[in-house]
Order: C-alpha cells, then structure tokens, then sequence
C-alpha cells in the first residue's frame, strides 16, 4: 500500500525542489506568504507554552512541527469555505482568519474563544475525536444544495480514523458526493498509542478506496504540497465530484498537551531526522534567492509584536461574566434556569 | 344571506380538518413543513421510498424529491451529525431515528454539539433542528426497540423534549419544533400512533412548547402523565371515579422545559399526586416531578407523591413487557394509596 500511496512531494529535506511542474508556480510571494504565515503560528504556540509554563494560560495543546500542515490547508481554502478544525488546530484557523486573542482567550477556558469573526465560517475545534467529520459533510451538503462553489474542511489526526464518526463522516460524504476535504495530520502519534498500534492499514491515504473517492498520501512537513494538494482537492469537490481524502504526513515535535510528557511514551532518537517546515522552506528559499536577512528581521519584529498585543489584549480581557454561565443555553432562557440564574446572582449580590 | 354564509362556513370548516391518526398527523405536520419552507429536510433510514417503517413519511419523498427528503446510510451518528453541519448551514432538518432504543450511537454527537453550539459560540452558531424517534414498549416489539428513554435527554442542557399523546399536539409540537430556535426531540408514543384518531386542522398550527394540558378536572388527586401513559392513566381514573375518586388528569406534553406552573396549580387543589411513566424509576423523570411539587407545593400535601413507573429493569423482552409497563391496576393502587394515606 506504501508504494501505492508514495508520499508526495515538491521540495525535498534540503529544500531542493523535487517536482518541477510547479517551479513557475512557486512564486517569491506565494513562498514568503507560506513561510510568513509558518513564522507567525509557531511564534503564536511557543508563546502560548511559555504563558502556560508561567500560569498565566490553561492547558494548551501544541502544534510545532506542524505548521507546513496548517498553513498550507489553510491558506489554499477560499474565504467562504468552512473550516471545522480540531483543539491542535489553532495555526490553521489563526491562518484562516481567526482572531489571535480570542484564540488565545480559548486556552484560557474562554467560551469567547469560539466565537469566529463575523462572515468567518469556523467552527469551533471539536474536542471529541472524529465528531466534526460528519459536521464538515453536513455543512457542504448544504453548500451544494444551496448550488454554491463553496466547500468545507474538516481537520483530524490519525488517532481519529480509528472513530465511527471518521467512517461516518467519509461515507455520507461520498454517497451525496458533497464539497469536502478531509485533511488528515497523521504526525504519527495520538496521545501516546503510536500509528502502528493504531491501525493495520500502512496508510491513511488507502482508507479513501473504502468511499470510492480519491486518496492522496503528501508529505505534511513541505507546505507547498500541502497546499497545492489541498487546492486540488478543493477545486475537484467545487466541481461536482465529491470528497477527497488528503494524508498529510507530519511530526508533532512537542507534547500532547502541556500536561503530558512524551518522553514516557516516544523513543528519544525518534523524529531527530525529520526536518521541520520551517527550516525545510527557508533551505528552499536560500536556494532560490528567495531568503532575505532584513524581510525575515522585518516579519520577526512584527509577528512578535502582533503576539506581544494578543497576549495583553487577552490578559487585559473583561473577567468572564456570570451571566454567560446561563444566557447562551437557549435562544430564549426557560424558566426553570432563570429561577437557577436569579437565585445564583442574588446569592453573589448577599456576598 | 346570513344562512348561506353559516352553510358555507360549515363546509369551509369541514375542508379544514382531518380525521387523522397520531402517526398520520406526524405525517401531516411534517408535510406542511416541507410545504411552507423550503429549508426543511427530513433524513433518515427508510424515510424515502418505503415511507419510514412506520409509514410517519408516506408519499414525502415523492412529493418533495430526494433531495429534501433524504434515505441515509444506516447510521444514527452521521444522520444527527450532518443535521448538525446542515442546521449551521441554513436548512432545517428533521431527523428520524427509527426507534429511541437505536439512538445512542448517535448520543456523542447530541450531547457534545447539537446541545452545546449555542453555548460554545455564545449564539454565534445554533442547530434549529428536530429529531423524531418512536418510544416505548407495549406492541411486541424485538428487544432494545421499546425503549423509554426521555431523561438521557431532558439531563440534557440545550435542547427540548416533547412527547405528544394525542394527533393534534403530534401535529402542533412538530411544527413549533421545527419553528424554536432551539434543537428540539420529539419522542412519539409508537403505541398510541394508531390508537385513536382525531380532527386534526389542515395547515400550519402550533402547539406551545413548555406547556402541560389539564385532560380532566377533578378535586381528589393530580394523576401526571404523558405520551403512550395516557391511556392508562385515563382507564384508572375511570375506575377510580367509580369508586368515587375525582381524579384531575395532566397530559405533561414537554418534558423539558416542565409546565411548572399547572403542576403546581392542580396538586394544590388535591393535595395529592400520582406520577406515571414507563421509564424506570431511578433517575425517572417522576423525580423531577416530586422535586418541582416539593418545591411549589409543600404544605399543601396532605399525602406522600406517588409514582407508578417501569421497574429498574432494562426494558423485557417483550414475552414480559406487559409487567414491566404501568397498567390501569397499578396506577388505581396508586390513587387509592394517596387518597387513603
């Protein structure tokens, strides 16, 4: 099945490009726009585990490592697309459009976090495993039944095709043939249980056979393959052809989550020989003459910036409000949890 | 003149109602939603071209094409989960689940998205949608298909649950499901859906939801029910007036949010109350019921609440199914028991 499903590549480890039937694709802008937006989500999570280390974030799940990933899926989406991302998702919504406080709002057990700027359609990241996969082929049903071009996406790990909702979602998908992709991050790992363990299959990329739709197996660490495997897949549901599974084979370089320690799980030496997204396309940038001391200070100084401005507008953030606790359960509040909020707030008014 | 008008309203009267079934009214209510908005969608496994397995969407299909009214694949957790991505996304379905014993496949996505979007997004995304499922025991059914299971979903914050007993609240409780801005399950007596028939307006009408109905007046004691109960509370309270017990009957309607209101009006009259339902006792939905006269209608008892419910038991097979269920018997040993404390 490995050589049935090679994984795709355009750049290699040292950056050499390895498909030249996108050379002339590859353009200055296109490559610094990739990297720009790589720099910015990893200078986004390494600050996220550092508030966290300091107390000053909830529990934060990481995504370095992952960035090409993010980015490309993101950035070849169109601006009505739907994005229905997971909780380690964060780079690919802030890359889509999300709002950088709110985001980091949401890991500091913020419900305002969910809350996609107006006219942005993201979802908020679903927490149990697999369950927005049939979420994603609802809403491009509804995009194709609306007779719309627009398309959706739905993020997942490899720990998630092991959940019926994977099977379910992949399946409702492809019998109404909705404008889907299902953009798997396979970074090898879920929690601690390794893909070997996981599944009997050698690809994820295979799975697609079961559907009767196209499957394809990319090297998630090269952002140009991602995101022009993306694009493909996006203009063939806009088309008329239904879902396509994309396995974007990647490396989650950190934790699970803040909270776990993989070194309990993962062979020290394993993952040393992967090259990281970002130092993969900035070999392939020095190559090309692309790569820029002053532009790559020039980005630096203003990511950190946009950074530093996210965290305080997060720390400066109005306290929650008790009254959130009970007024967005229903569209008109019954009168059994108003009874509950007015006791709850005369209680807090007594002191 | 005047008599030519009153003969013409007769007759116009008389074109505006059917004399349906509750299965048949369903199907009423489901048909003037698709008539009168195009967003609504049925989903459901053979819903289409078989018309559901128990005919709730007869001749849907043809009427309003496949696209709308849609046979999935066989799978509880993909028909609610994509209702939830087409509910986001401007449609309105109505989601058959062919028995509520097959639902919990699909509880995941109901109780961590349909439930919970509103909240999670503070209203930024709601899932306006219906899910209709067949409950209860009582007509023979294989094992797992009699199931009762109301309060798995009226624990539940975000949602509403509504249970009908009669055709023209099946009818009126769909539509106002369909019309709340809030995902909604109607859960429909399958043993009722046959039982009697009544005049059912044509068109659209709505039945409040959070609204219980006074069935009976009476002055000796509140008998609580709803759904396929009904009946038998209605037979004990008959034999209970016999020997001259007045019995004041409330059909609950909606299970959450609970009409607290003529609960509370009626066990103060009484005095006394007689819950029943076919689920089980523990965690039953009677203990809310205790819980709200408890707290509305304290020192107006003059007798401990009884309840007169299904056993702790998984539902029988259904060789059993009759012992499992509140009979008229039971329910009278009930009233006799508070009236007599």
């Amino acid at each position: 099945m490995k050589t049935q499903y090679p994984i795709k590549r355009i750049i290699d480890d040292e950056g050499n490009l390895v498909d030249a039937s996108y050379e002339e694709q590859l353009d200055e802008e296109l490559v610094k726009t990739l990297y720009y937006h790589m720099h910015r989500i990893r200078t986004f999570d390494r600050k996220a585990i550092s508030l966290q280390r300091q107390g000053r974030l909830g529990t934060y799940a990481p995504f370095e490592g992952q960035e090409a990933a993010q980015v490309g899926s993101a950035l070849a989406l169109g601006a009505d697309d739907w994005m229905f991302p997971t909780y380690r998702d964060h780079g690919a919504k802030l890359t889509f459009g999300a709002d950088m406080t709110k985001t980091y709002l949401y890991w500091n057990g913020r419900v305002e976090g969910c809350v996609p700027p107006e006219g942005k359609k993201i979802f908020p990241p679903a927490v149990p495993i697999a369950t927005q996969l049939p979420h994603a082929a609802g809403a491009a049903w509804a995009e194709r039944r609306k007779g719309t071009k627009n398309a959706a996406i739905a993020y997942f790990g490899d720990g998630a095709t092991s959940e019926g909702d994977f099977h379910e979602g992949l399946n409702f998908a492809s019998v109404f043939k909705v404008p889907a992709v299902f953009f798997n991050q396979n970074n090898r790992y879920a929690i601690s249980v390794p893909i070997e363990k996981q599944m009997n299959s050698e690809t994820i990329a295979q799975k697609a056979v079961a559907y009767g739709i196209p499957g394809v197996r990319i090297d998630g660490n090269d952002c140009f393959s991602v995101y022009f495997e993306v694009k493909k897949a996006l203009d063939y549901a806009r088309s008329g052809n239904g879902p396509t599974l994309i396995e974007a084979v990647t490396w989650r370089t950190g934790a699970h989550t803040t909270a776990d320690d993989p070194t309990k799980y993962r062979p020290e030496d394993q993952g040393k020989d992967i090259v990281e997204p970002l130092l993969r396309m900035e070999r392939f940038m020095k190559n090309h003459g692309y790569w820029d001391e002053t532009w790559m200070a020039g980005i630096d100084e203003k990511i950190k910036a946009e950074v530093e401005s996210a965290v305080e507008a997060m720390e400066s953030y109005p306290k929650a409000n008790v009254e959130d606790l009970f007024d967005h359960v229903y569209a008109e509040m019954p009168a059994q949890l108003a009874d509950q909020k007015e006791s709850y707030l005369a209680h807090l008014r007594r002191g | 003149m005047a008599m030519e008008m009153e003969v013409r309203d007769v007759s116009q009267k008389k074109e505006t109602t059917q004399f349906l079934t509750i299965v048949q009214a369903v199907n009423d209510g489901m048909k003037t939603l698709l008539e009168t908005d195009d967003s609504v969608m049925i989903l459901g496994e053979d819903i289409g071209k078989n018309g559901g397995v128990f005919r709730a969407t007869e001749g849907l299909q043809e009427k309003f094409g496949a696209d709308r009214v849609v046979d999935t694949p066989l799978a509880e957790a993909g028909i609610i989960g994509t209702s939830i991505g087409l509910a986001v996304n401007g449609f309105k379905p109505i989601a058959e689940i062919q028995f509520l014993g097959f639902i919990y496949p699909a509880y995941e996505q109901i109780m961590t998205h349909v439930s919970r979007i509103r909240m999670r997004t503070m209203g930024h995304f709601t899932v306006p949608m219906v899910i209709r499922a067949p409950y209860g025991a009582g007509i023979r059914s294989p094992e797992i298909h009699s199931d009762s299971t109301e309060t798995l979903f009226t624990h539940m914050p975000g949602i509403k649950v509504v249970c009908p007993s009669t055709p023209y609240d099946a009818k009126g409780l769909l539509i106002a499901a369909m019309e709340d801005p809030d995902p909604v399950i109607m859960l429909e007596p399958m043993k009722s859906y046959r039982a009697k028939r009544e005049e059912v307006p044509t068109g659209k009408y709505t039945v409040e939801i959070g609204k219980g109905k006074k069935v009976k007046e009476g002055t000796d004691v509140t008998l609580i029910a709803w759904g396929a109960m009904m009946t038998v509370v209605e037979k004990a309270a008959e034999q209970a007036e016999k020997k001259g017990i007045s019995c004041e009957i409330i059909d609950l309607r909606t299970l959450y949010p609970i009409d607290r209101d003529i609960i509370a009006e009626s066990v103060q009259k009484t005095g006394r109350a007689v819950i029943v339902h076919e689920a089980q006792l523990t965690g039953g939905l009677g203990n809310d019921i205790v819980s709200i006269i408890n707290d509305t209608s304290f020192l107006h008892l003059r007798a401990p609440i009884e309840r007169v419910t299904g056993f702790d038991v998984p539902v029988p097979f259904f060789a059993l199914e009759e012992d499992f269920l509140p009979t008229p018997a039971r329910v009278l040993e009930g009233i006799e028991k508070v009236v007599h404390f």
